[in-house]
């Protein structure tokens, strides 16, 4: 199954990955051998097969609502590339 | 000062009766192991860093790289996480240092446990201890190869979709996928939600089991986590009379098994008909054919959601661009390898608008048909019996260049991860002077059982783990 590069770049806009051209070349010839060979599930006839998400039939758990101490302010920032106050500091927003 | 024990033969279980005994101190222990890691490691990288100093004074644990400890670096074998210092411990983490074990060190991990060789971790491959030559298996190849060098009694891995069990194989040593849901993955760096696992990896299937009891059981932290319906017992058996194993004839016949796999298995089914079991060919018939395809649409699918957190904002290193924009999509081009942008990219297209049901939509119900068949054989059988891995260890650079020779590394250990079943790679032999791996699966929170045929087995292959160029 083949995938174009347009195809491509509108992913890579999708998952926020600004491509090399090079990288946009080669993605294109190995994504299409990839969709290929994963393609043979679409053989199957599966209308009547309900889909798993997950493999344990695990129901919703509740839990108490106990209070208890959030991260501390300074330890989550504490990676931050750039931090201001108390925020993550980003370049500004594109309009 | 020659070391006070020989860490290429020590078991973990001995390591810690030394020490209760205090016929080895703490310290000197840990002494053993760095001294080890010193010698060995500069050849094999199966660590990313070692700890300095710890407070706990048990037997001595490595963790794979991918599971947070707190002021430790934790980068996933990613670039993306370089310099990232967790503010807290993983609750695995949490459980080992509680059980008083204490840290050795972070292992190498192909990138976000992406890959079956650890060469696509960003800071260079680990080597198989048996032949540095050859990849250790991945993703987990560092965990595996330090235990199989003597670097590490034991450590633990993770597992989405082979990432303990195949190293194991490659390295000769013991690997435990456990049942999905029976180990919390709090402050673990997430690949697959849905496939994620952590295991322990160690030198006998006493240690595994051991191990697994320590990290397994219902956290609170982790909602997708399931109380044990029974504590974990460390085997003892010595005979297989009443087990029935059932061998999966997809599985055992599939294209691109080595001969000197399939003839190392059929000695070891041999072994266990001679122990008493009952072994008996069964049928997976969708399991091998649409097993890779299936995970290779689900797991890509999971990741690209779940690696969307990586954007430069609140922890990793960033590129800056003129825009918020810029430098999130610049962050995410530089930090990330080839292969997690592969699996961004083809988990993004699969989830697309357009091809969500024909791809991912479609996987999830093919996931149906394969944890139904599975059912269906673990209704008949106590464990089923495969090869772990297709091959043994492949020389370095071998797979490197075509992503889907490298995905067929996982042929045989990805189905019963896609249904959600414990798996356990055992050595049973050598072929080509490499071990192979034997991969025992059993039926949802069926541990017990398969430590027992293990452990029975085992004993009766008498497989010497210490690789043949260090003895």
């Amino acid at each position: 199954m083949a995938i174009s590069r347009d195809e491509v770049l509108h992913v890579a806009r999708l998952a926020r990955l600004a491509l090399t051209d090079d990288e946009v070349e080669r993605l294109t010839a190995e994504l299409g051998q990839i969709l290929e060979a994963v393609g043979v599930v679409s053989e199957l006839d599966l209308s009547e097969v309900a889909p798993t998400s997950h493999p344990l039939d695990l129901v919703n758990v509740w839990a108490e609502d106990v209070p208890h101490a959030p991260l501390p302010l300074e330890d989550a920032l504490a990676n931050a590339p750039e931090a201001e106050a108390e925020l993550f500091r980003v370049p500004a927003w594109r309009r | 000062m020659a070391p006070v024990v020989d860490t290429l033969r020590l078991t973990a279980e001995d390591a810690q009766g030394l020490l209760e005994r205090k016929e080895v101190s703490p310290a000197e222990l840990r002494a053993a192991y760095l001294e080890a890691i010193s010698e060995r490691d500069g050849e094999l990288h199966c660590f990313l860093r070692t700890t300095d100093k710890v407070a706990e004074q048990g037997v001595p644990v490595a963790l794979k790289d991918v599971i947070s400890t707190k002021g430790v670096e934790t980068t996933a074998g990613s670039r993306i996480l370089s310099g990232y210092v967790p503010v807290f411990d993983a609750t695995v983490a949490a459980r080992v240092k509680g059980a008083g074990l204490a840290l050795l060190g972070k292992t190498n991990t192909d990138e976000f446990a992406m890959g079956s060789s650890t060469e696509n971790s960003a800071f260079g491959p680990s080597r198989n201890p048996w032949d540095p030559t050859r990849v250790p298996g991945g993703s987990g190849g560092g965990s595996a190869a330090a235990v199989s060098a003597g670097l590490a009694p034991w450590a633990l891995g993770s597992d989405t979709g082979g990432s303990i069990k195949q190293p194991s194989a490659l390295c000769g040593n013991v690997g435990l996928r456990p049942t999905y849901g029976t180990v919390s993955r709090y402050g673990i760096v997430a690949f697959a939600s849905s496939l994620d696992q952590i295991g322990p990896v160690a030198k006998t299937v006493r240690d595994v089991a051991l191990l697994y009891s320590i990290v397994a059981g219902r956290d609170p932290a982790d909602s997708t986590t399931a109380e044990l319906p029974e504590p974990v017992r460390l085997p003892t058996a010595d005979s297989l009379d009443g087990v029935r194993i059932g061998v999966p004839t997809e599985l055992n016949e599939a294209e691109g098994i080595e001969p000197g796999v399939r003839e190392a298995v059929r000695r070891a089914l041999e072994l266990s008909e001679q122990l008493g079991a009952v072994v008996e060919e069964c049928s997976l018939p969708r399991s091998v054919r649409y097993g890779l395809p299936c995970y290779y649409l689900i797991a890509p699918a999971e990741a690209s959601s779940n690696l969307a957190r990586y954007d430069g904002v609140r922890y990793g290193p960033r590129a800056e661009g003129s825009s918020y924009q810029e430098t999130v999509d610049r962050t995410r081009d530089e930090g990330f390898g080839d292969e997690p942008k592969r699996r961004i990219m083809l988990g993004t297209y699969a989830l697309s608008a357009g091809y969500y049901d024909a791809f991912y939509g479609q996987a999830q119900k093919v996931r149906t048909l394969i944890i139904e068949e599975h059912r269906e054989a673990l209704a008949r059988f106590d464990v089923l019996a495969c090869p772990t891995s297709p091959t043994v260890a492949f020389p370095i650079g071998e797979r490197a260049a075509d992503p889907l020779a490298m995905y067929a590394s996982d042929l045989l250990t990805i189905p019963s991860c896609l249904a959600g079943l414990p798996g356990l790679s055992i050595p049973c032999g050598l072929s080509e002077g490499l071990p192979v791996g034997l991969q025992l699966i059993g039926p949802q929170f069926g541990e017990n059982r398969v430590f027992e045929v293990a452990h029975a087995l085992e004993q009766a292959l008498a497989f010497d783990t210490v690789p043949e160029r260090l003895r």
